[in-house]
């Protein structure tokens, strides 16, 4: 048995321990305040861009010469994949869920013998990706640096993106992040970008019809890119506010932990120098008796 | 019989702004500036950096913007953009530091003719702005 020497040095440390997860819970807490604001506010921009495609989409006349962003290459030979994790780890399951999901994507892409091809944001999914996935990893993106997400970095990662899509890399492109519902509900998602897929199919009616200025191809193959870029942040966003929600329940709980660990070494050393000291009188005593 | 119809800017960040009661708007389309009035025909259209002049009974707003995409249907206007300043904000200082950053742009190497068009656009349309 511990010696009570050792049973006070474990307690003290389980205390600081609890006073870091604690702390960091705070922080998330607070993190998670704005990154939810933010996610809120950024959401109105990426509905009304999908709406907008959406109804430049339907009203479009000559499919064959729709721009290929919007109709795909017409194969499913290769896949690129973006999945979007965190810069940082200690927050509960949110980069594993991503990865699961993402590795179940992979799996089934592999098996059907397409090629597969995929690029990291955030580094910690490049962490868990590539031990089985090494080869497959074209690039591997991170925004470390840059402290709030900005419109400016999902334009890059959209440019990125198009870029390769111009230069014929991939058919198809999906993305991996967690949608953010609660603090302790997170969804990871997958959603393919190109060519572009609509969830619900609207049934818009002949009297919505639009006059479009300049031409309806060209402002389509305009706003395409653009939308990419949107749907990468409006991803950035729900991710972000993930993570920080991800974190405040994982350090809520290690907290709570700690304290009931704290609770039961307390006992433990209680009762061990209760059990010394019952020791100690029971040999004076006797010694006494003895005499 | 009210004349007045919802406008909505929305930049990735956020939404910029929101009114119920504008009468008139007038947009930096790509072809041209473009009023819209209550009641206009569906449309969807793009902007060149320039202008957008928010008319309502009581008030009259002016935003600068770089791009964006205009949409009008029934009788509410959605305005996407990806930078957008209000101007009774913005100062001098700002301003010139918005036309060196496009300056220095203009006279990259690696610009199209169409990027060229567009950021001299922006150049000319904060020069004028300037001096009012």
């Amino acid at each position: 048995m511990a010696s009570l020497d050792d049973l006070k040095k474990r307690i003290s440390s389980v205390k600081s321990t609890q006073k870091i997860t604690k702390a960091m819970k705070m922080v998330a807490a607070a993190k998670l305040r704005r990154a939810q604001e933010n996610a809120e506010k950024g959401r109105p921009y990426s509905e009304k861009m999908n709406n907008i495609i959406l109804n430049l989409s339907s009203g479009i006349s000559d499919k064959e010469n729709a721009p290929k962003l919007l109709t795909g290459t017409g194969e499913e030979k290769t896949h690129l994949c973006v999945v979007m994790t965190s810069d940082r780890g200690l927050c509960g399951g949110f980069n594993t869920n991503i990865i699961k999901k993402a590795k179940n994507y992979f799996q089934k892409i592999l098996k059907e013998n397409k090629i597969l091809k995929i690029i990291t944001v955030g580094s910690k999914g490049y962490d868990q990706l590539k031990r089985h996935y090494k080869e497959n990893i074209i690039e591997k993106i991170s925004f470390k640096d840059s402290k709030n997400i900005n419109y400016f970095d999902a334009d890059k990662v959209g440019k990125i993106i198009i870029d390769r899509f111009e230069k014929k890399e991939f058919d198809v492109c999906a993305i991996f992040y967690n949608q953010f519902k609660n603090v302790i509900t997170q969804i990871p998602q997958e959603q393919q970008i190109i060519p572009l897929k609509s969830n619900e199919e609207k049934e818009t009616s002949s009297n919505n019809s639009y006059e479009f200025e300049p031409e309806e191809d060209e402002i389509l193959s305009n706003l395409l890119p653009k939308n990419i870029s949107t749907q990468i942040f409006k991803a950035m966003l729900e991710n972000s506010a993930s993570e920080q929600g991800s974190r405040m329940s994982a350090m809520d709980n290690a907290t709570r932990n700690a304290g009931e660990m704290v609770d039961k070494l307390t006992i433990q050393y209680n009762r061990s120098r209760q059990a010394a000291i019952t020791k100690e009188l029971i040999e004076i005593i006797s010694g006494a008796e003895s005499l | 019989m009210s004349e007045e119809f919802k406008v909505e800017i929305v930049n990735p960040e956020k939404s910029f702004l929101s009114k119920e009661n504008a009468t008139e708007v007038v947009v930096p389309a790509f072809e041209g500036e473009m009023g819209i009035l209550k009641d206009h025909i569906s449309i969807i259209s793009f902007l060149k950096p320039g202008i957008i002049k928010v008319y309502s009974k009581s008030e009259e707003n002016k935003y600068f913007v770089e791009d964006g995409i205009v949409e009008f249907k029934d009788n509410s206007l959605s305005i996407l953009t990806s930078s957008i300043y209000n101007i009774s904000e913005l100062d001098r200082n700002k301003i010139d530091q918005i036309i060196k950053e496009a300056e220095k742009e203009a006279s990259g190497e690696n610009i199209d003719d169409q990027k060229r068009y567009l950021v001299d656009q922006k150049i000319e349309v904060l020069k004028n702005l300037n001096l009012n």
